[in-house]
């Protein structure tokens, strides 16, 4: 059984950030295990520009964005990386944690790690999810998989496209498909706004006159062998389709972009308390689940807008999992974050007392505000508030709490972040 | 006169902006931005819209069908679809590094398009 002081599950931004944290941090024994051919995860077949402005200060596409880290990753003689390789299962058992994987050369892999850094990301929402009435046909797909033939395996999936959802990845293949000849008809949305980035509304669809339907959705789906037609309707206030809005539009693919889920299998598996909003772990300020040892980072914890974030949550876990194996264990007590008010999540869930330096709370509201203030108070006392013009659903919003404040709060504290009118 | 609306995409603000053009499309006012940034924005906006293209190119000999390519900055928008067109032909033969150029000054717009990833030789 081969023994590692860390190893990492996942070889997209966050696997790679938080195993080259960890070698920073001075650990030399670390596996990387990643279940495609190469490292880079999920940008490889981003190929948009857009990602680094916050990381590097520059705009790069998705496979540049990966390549400084995976140049880094291979070159590191600290870190040992597996491709091609599948984790079937995570356990944390008498103080060590067992990794079971498998990889064609090397076959079944019993493997042990003091810590464990989970780095899966997400996936898409599938069709089965949304309960569409009507055929089964080919020509549906995720957007995410339109972007892998697209970009990737060089096939176009259709010539006459209808996008239902308007996140991100559904809004970059609207233009993607649009500048590879295909006819995109519309997105459609069934909130009434966006999901996505404002720049990507900008230049995805009204670039390319694309029109993005809000408060609408795909009621049926038409054809046989392939798709035909997808019938949208509009929707009441409670999404409910609206009789008499309905239109029939032909088409021959449907491309879906209605959310991303972490992919916590593995997670479930080893027993962490999981975040019901999130559909991640239950993490403290350097991402350690309740499981000690196992920390998680990036779209497995919670899924992010941009990959920059991505990166700077993982060094907070590959430096975590670094104090861990070198012994190193807060003391001081804990206090718990809550999202109350507008405020749906909030991570880290727990926060250690005893920080030497300043710890950042994410959050996220649930629906668009303009000019709203938001706060972070325990009890009836205000550690941080400041006003925001906007705050939308899309967009990842953070708290900067002091030492001496964390300090301050009483053992098993509750901290609450709220949007306060 | 004629009025040109618009949403500022500088940054997540997403602010409304209002553009009033004379006959000669000359700027009278620029309204509805909140910062500098976004009467800057409008003002590129109508005289020469810019935007980043990206797009793949087939590589023979290599460990992947394709690579990714990217317009090395944002070149003007109404060329997009002619840098669509020029890309569509080409075939690279691997290896391939980041900042390869593909075609120089793709379209005539006075950009280089080059490549935003690496492909191996086979074997």
């Amino acid at each position: 059984m081969s023994n590692y002081d860390i190893i990492v599950i996942g070889g997209g931004p966050a696997g790679m950030a938080a195993a080259l944290e960890a070698e920073k941090h001075g650990v030399k024994n670390i596996l990387l295990l990643e279940r495609a051919e190469t490292l880079g995860g999920i940008l490889e077949q981003c190929i948009h520009t857009g990602f680094g402005l916050h990381f590097f200060g520059e705009e790069l596409s998705g496979p540049e964005y990966a390549d400084r880290f995976a140049v880094q990753t291979e070159a590191s003689c600290a870190i040992t990386v597996k491709t091609d390789t599948m984790v079937l299962d995570v356990q944390a058992q008498d103080g060590t944690h067992i990794v079971t994987a498998v990889n064609k050369e090397d076959g079944l892999l019993a493997l042990t790690a003091a810590a464990v850094v989970l780095a899966m990301g997400c996936r898409e929402r599938p069709r089965g999810a949304l309960n569409i009435a009507g055929t089964r046909p080919a020509g549906i797909l995720s957007a995410g998989t339109a972007q892998k033939y697209v970009n990737l395996d060089g096939y176009m999936p259709g010539k006459e496209v209808v996008i239902l959802g308007s996140g991100d990845i559904g809004l970059i293949m609207a233009r993607r498909m649009t500048l590879e000849g295909a006819k995109v008809k519309m997105v459609c949305e069934l909130m009434p706004y966006s999901s996505g980035l404002t720049r990507n509304i900008v230049q995805c669809l009204d670039d390319f006159d694309i029109p993005l339907k809000l408060s609408c959705t795909v009621i049926e789906i038409h054809g046989a062998e392939h798709l035909e037609a997808v019938t949208i309707a509009k929707v009441d206030e409670n999404r409910r389709p609206i009789a008499g809005t309905e239109e029939t539009i032909p088409c021959d693919s449907l491309l879906l972009s209605v959310g991303l889920i972490p992919e916590n299998e593995l997670t479930r598996a080893c027993g962490a308390a999981m975040d019901r909003v999130t559909s991640g772990a239950v993490v403290n300020e350097s991402r350690e689940t309740s499981i000690p040892g196992v920390f998680a980072c990036g779209n497995v914890l919670h899924v992010h807008d941009l990959v920059d974030y991505v990166t700077l949550e993982s060094q907070l876990a590959g430096a975590g999992a670094a104090d861990y194996v070198q012994g190193k264990r807060a003391t001081g007590g804990e206090v718990t974050t809550q999202g109350i008010n507008g405020v749906r999540y909030v991570v880290p869930q727990r926060v250690g007392r005893a920080q030497s330096e300043a710890v950042k709370l994410y959050f996220r509201v649930g629906q668009v505000y303009k000019n709203a203030c938001v706060r972070v108070r325990c009890g009836d006392t205000i550690l941080a508030q400041k006003k925001r013009p906007r705050l939308a659903p899309g967009e990842m919003e953070d708290f900067l709490i002091k030492p001496d404040q964390l300090a301050s709060l009483p053992h098993d504290a509750v901290l609450t972040v709220e949007v306060v009118a | 006169m004629a009025v040109k609306e618009m949403i500022c995409v500088a940054c997540p603000l997403g602010c409304g902006l209002r553009v009033e053009l004379d006959d000669m499309n000359n700027i009278l006012s620029i309204t509805g931005n909140t910062c500098k940034r976004g009467e800057a924005y409008a003002r590129t906006e109508i005289t020469n819209p810019m935007r980043s293209f990206t797009s793949t190119v087939r590589v023979n000999g290599g460990n992947a069908p394709f690579v990714s390519v990217k317009s090395k900055t944002a070149m003007p928008k109404d060329l997009l679809f002619a840098a669509a067109e020029a890309t569509r032909g080409v075939i690279l033969q691997a290896p391939v590094a980041i900042g390869d150029c593909v075609i120089a000054d793709v379209a005539g717009c006075g950009v280089d398009l080059v490549a935003t990833n690496r492909v191996g030789s086979k074997n």
